[in-house]
């Protein structure tokens, strides 16, 4: 809250600027703007920066060290006895975010929170009774260190607080200082639009990078828990839910096998239909039906993977029960199995097949169809024996793009596929999937220490590794197939 | 020219008469030009399948049983009920009196008791109380209560629970279908629309007849907003740096590169980058909307990149050329000219981005948005932004994953509310691109 009033003065302060600082270059030429060697609004817009661009700056390293720098005071408080370091911090925080809320609402008199002799009893009964530490007691140095912490913050709060006033101050009389007719204020206005621009260009770099070191950091946190060998040849998947230990089975090859498994039979329910919609609309298809057909098909892709998820487990499911489960056939056992999750999956993916391979049907030049026809060829001739041969490194790069979509795809096979990680060839049984696991091992009370729930950054490791081969394998194919005719 | 065919028998043949060769080859030519317009049916089918399927049962999600009566108490009945010292039963008796009376002005006998009536509309003796005490000024008037009827109930209704398939348990009995008969008959027991699912938060495991969509849906707005606020500016700038500015080098390359490659990152693994760093290392509030926001915001900022910068290359350089001729700078020429040219096309492709976000379920539920934290409205504009919430998708996840059959319904009800947003988001970017284009 005092974050949000801080950034809300400084932008007060950043928009007087701007009017002060075009009025000021104003009025340093006598109202005529011609003597100016900027447009006014330039000359504002100099102190405006100058007062958002320091403060930004300052404002984001503060935010990001001080929690840093009352971590470290606070894990020197707790000395080394600490066992695990981790669920201890943790602790020492939900009781100092207790304590707060406790003060702010009033439950606790502001002098008795921060009371260094304080009974911790006493503390925690007056907690619990407001309804915010209900886990554990609060030790005595569990109590100290999260007073000491709530102290720590304050003052850097009000630190901060000084600090990031004092640079906006000094920013906005220095930048309205050096405002004259002469000074350049474009080009500086233009220069650090240009910084902006880049800085916002590096986001997705950024988040890559984000991805890669988080996925990656706590990847290894987990095979320091657990063997990587086990990990990546273990035929079981078996998680204890009771807590940490090494009673948990974590092998990611079943996992693995029914996420190959659900995308192959996507794929053979997307590829061919997927392949004759876009072979007919771009060779058959009359302009009216196309412009029609065509963004119907596409509205399955735009539907949310939600929406096949509740499709398969409660239509789809169901209705393959009544031909194959017990009632029909006998050979499910129940609606969520991997053909269930994979017909779904095959629809959603349909037009991702369709429209790319359209494309790239529609890229073959028209000489080869004219050379073809020219010897006798019928249409489905030429569209077998040339168009497809010349357009299928491209059609591959489209079923390649579709698989990685299928491999990623979490929502249907969460409520489709079932939970049970089996190695089984029967589609009629439930398996589970790399992303369904990552669902289960990360939502609930997971405690980020135990491997139980580190394992699912490794799977999303394994995900993260598996898609970007396919897309970088599918990008290149399809790049190399667009330069082979243009 | 040379002869090439050896057989000449066929050329004997009248042409227009075709030979078998040809007849086969026509064959095959219809069967591949069938299969064609068959697969494309197909696909049709299935989205009019999904699309019935959605509306058949999402239908009876914005419906409720309810129990309509009219009831007029007088002051001394009030009085004498206030003294009691089980309030609400003496309400709840008034309630029976009076319902006992109406059925038997409309000619129906039928036998019930307390227990059965609790079992259809649950315990009405404190919402009738509620009422007077909050309209002081209505005892004496006739004021007529809709008593929202329970799960079961509405599940015979709506064909979920039939007769057959009732077990007689705590919540419902097959005895009490009678009475539920005699007063649907009378038209006391009807069915009438439920704003309680756009407007409430989720209910209890055990309650679906009172589940809403509503928090939910505020906490998809609070997001929509986090994401606009932050995809469009940024994902502006971006596009005009690689698509104006930027130098061929190798840095320009790889950010190309990467943002390429974000845009099929599967969803969950943002949903990991969120929970790692917005939750583990910044310690940004849990089950936030603003932090569902930003992993959203991640998540759609390339395809908003890819869209924007298709629109800015839309535009033709002569404009560019013009401005730069008459003595604009090159940033002038891009904030000035190209950039509200382009706009219409920026804000098409950002709405579509938005309505990917807004569907989008499985990163959400790995930062803790999952749906049974939507239990109540945000206290605070601002306070909407921290406060735990769920989003629609999240919310119909949570309740399909649900073992009451009562949920499903609320599920499907959901996906009609979600599909229409989507819907609506969509033809805005349609009429724009209509309104707006140009073309060059």
């Amino acid at each position: 809250m005092a974050v949000f009033w801080l950034i809300g003065i400084v932008l007060a302060l950043a928009a007087a600027g701007l009017v002060l600082g075009r009025a000021r270059a104003l009025a340093c030429v006598g109202g005529d703007a011609r003597g100016l060697h900027s447009r006014p609004v330039y000359h504002g817009w100099t102190v405006a920066v100058a007062v958002l661009g320091p403060v930004g700056l300052v404002l984001t390293f503060w935010l990001l060290v001080q929690p840093l720098y009352v971590g470290a005071v606070v894990s020197a408080m707790l000395g080394d006895s600490a066992d695990p370091r981790g669920l201890l911090l943790a602790e020492v925080r939900r009781a100092a975010e207790g304590l707060e809320a406790a003060v702010e609402t009033g439950v606790i008199p502001a002098a008795l929170a921060e009371d260094a002799r304080a009974d911790a009893a006493e503390i925690t009964r007056r907690l619990k009774a407001a309804g915010q530490v209900v886990t554990s007691d609060l030790t005595a140095p569990v109590l100290r260190a999260a007073q000491r912490t709530l102290a720590l913050n304050a003052s850097g709060d009000r630190a901060m607080a000084g600090v990031v006033l004092a640079v906006a101050l000094a920013g906005l009389v220095l930048a309205l200082r050096r405002i004259a007719p002469a000074f350049r204020a474009r080009p500086v206005v233009e220069r650090d639009l240009r910084a902006l621009l880049i800085a916002a260009a590096s986001i997705a770099v950024l988040t890559t990078l984000g991805i890669v070191l988080s996925l990656v950091f706590n990847t290894v946190g987990f095979f320091r828990l657990y063997p990587a060998a086990e990990f990546f040849t273990g035929l079981d998947w078996a998680p204890s839910f009771s807590g940490r230990g090494g009673a948990s089975d974590l092998g990611v090859l079943p996992l693995l096998w029914g996420t190959l498994y659900i995308s192959v039979v996507a794929l053979a329910v997307a590829v061919p239909i997927g392949l004759f919609a876009a072979i007919y609309l771009s060779e058959y298809a009359a302009p009216r039906f196309r412009a029609l057909a065509k963004p119907l098909l596409e509205v399955l892709a735009g539907i949310p993977t939600i929406v096949y998820g509740l499709f398969a487990l409660l239509t789809v499911g169901p209705l393959l029960m009544r031909v194959f489960g017990e009632a029909g056939l006998g050979w499910m056992q129940s609606g969520t199995a991997v053909i269930t999750a994979g017909l779904v999956m095959g629809i959603m993916l349909i037009p991702f097949v369709s429209s790319l391979s359209d494309d790239i049907i529609s890229a073959v030049p028209q000489a080869l169809r004219d050379g073809s026809y020219g010897l006798g060829a019928t249409r489905s001739e030429t569209i077998r024996q040339v168009v497809l041969p010349a357009a299928l490194p491209g059609i591959v790069g489209a079923i390649l793009l579709a698989a990685s979509r299928a491999i990623g795809e979490t929502m249907i096979v969460v409520l489709g596929a079932g939970a049970a990680a089996r190695l089984s060839l029967n589609p009629f049984e439930a398996m589970t999937t790399v992303t369904a696991k990552i669902v289960s091992q990360l939502t609930g009370d997971a405690d980020f220490a135990s491997p139980e729930a580190l394992v699912a950054f490794a799977l999303g490791m394994t995900l993260f590794v598996l898609t970007l081969g396919l897309n970088v394998v599918a990008l290149v194919i399809v790049r190399r197939y667009r330069e082979h005719y243009e | 020219m040379t002869d090439m065919n050896p057989d000449k028998a066929r050329r004997s043949a009248s042409l227009h008469r075709p030979d078998a060769r040809t007849r086969r080859r026509n064959a095959a030519e219809k069967r591949f030009r069938a299969c064609g317009l068959a697969a494309i049916l197909l696909g049709l089918f299935f989205l009019l399948v999904l699309v019935a399927t959605i509306l058949r049962n999402g239908a009876p999600a914005f419906t409720r049983t309810v129990l309509e009566i009219e009831l007029t108490l007088s002051p001394a009945q009030v009085d004498a009920a206030e003294a009691e010292v089980f309030k609400t039963r003496a309400y709840a008796q008034l309630f029976i009196a009076a319902l006992q009376d109406q059925l038997e002005t409309r000619g129906l006998d039928v036998a019930f008791d307390a227990g059965a009536l609790e079992r259809i509309v649950g315990q009405p003796g404190g919402t009738i109380r509620a009422h007077f005490q909050a309209n002081p000024g209505q005892i004496g008037e006739p004021v007529v209560f809709e008593l929202a009827a329970s799960s079961r109930v509405d599940g015979y209704f709506n064909g979920r629970v039939s007769r057959a398939t009732l077990q007689d348990s705590r919540f419902l009995q097959a005895s009490d279908l009678d009475l539920v008969d005699a007063l649907a008959d009378a038209g006391i027991l009807r069915r009438a629309f439920n704003l309680t699912f756009l407007t409430g938060a989720d209910s209890g495991v055990d309650n679906p007849g009172g589940a809403g969509i509503g928090a939910a849906l505020v906490g998809s707005v609070y997001m929509m907003f986090v994401v606009l606020a932050l995809a469009l500016p940024i994902g502006i700038a971006a596009s005009i740096h690689l698509e104006e500015f930027a130098p061929k080098n190798r840095v320009t390359d790889l950010i190309e590169v990467t943002i390429s490659n974000l845009a099929a990152v599967p969803s969950i693994v943002f949903g990991i980058l969120g929970l790692a760093v917005f939750i583990q290392v910044l310690h940004l509030p849990q089950s936030a909307p603003l932090v569902g926001g930003l992993v959203l915001t991640l998540m759609t900022l390339p395809t908003i990149i890819i869209s924007t910068r298709a629109a800015l290359k839309a535009v033709p350089p002569s404009v560019r050329d013009a401005a730069l001729g008459v003595g604009a700078s090159q940033m002038q020429a891009v904030f000035h000219h190209v950039l509200p040219l382009a706009m219409p096309g920026i804000l098409t492709g950002t709405i579509i981005g938005l309505a990917q976000a807004l569907g989008e379920t499985a990163p959400l539920l790995l930062i803790g948005m999952v749906g049974f934290v939507a239990r109540g409205y945000p206290e605070g504009v601002v306070a909407g932004f921290t406060e735990p919430n769920s989003a629609m998708p999240a919310q119909i996840y949570t309740w399909a994953a649900r073992a009451d059959a009562g949920f499903y319904d609320k599920a499907w009800g959901g996906i009609i509310v979600l599909l229409v947003f989507l819907l609506t988001m969509n033809l805005i970017a349609i009429l724009l691109r209509r309104r707006f284009e140009r073309r060059w």
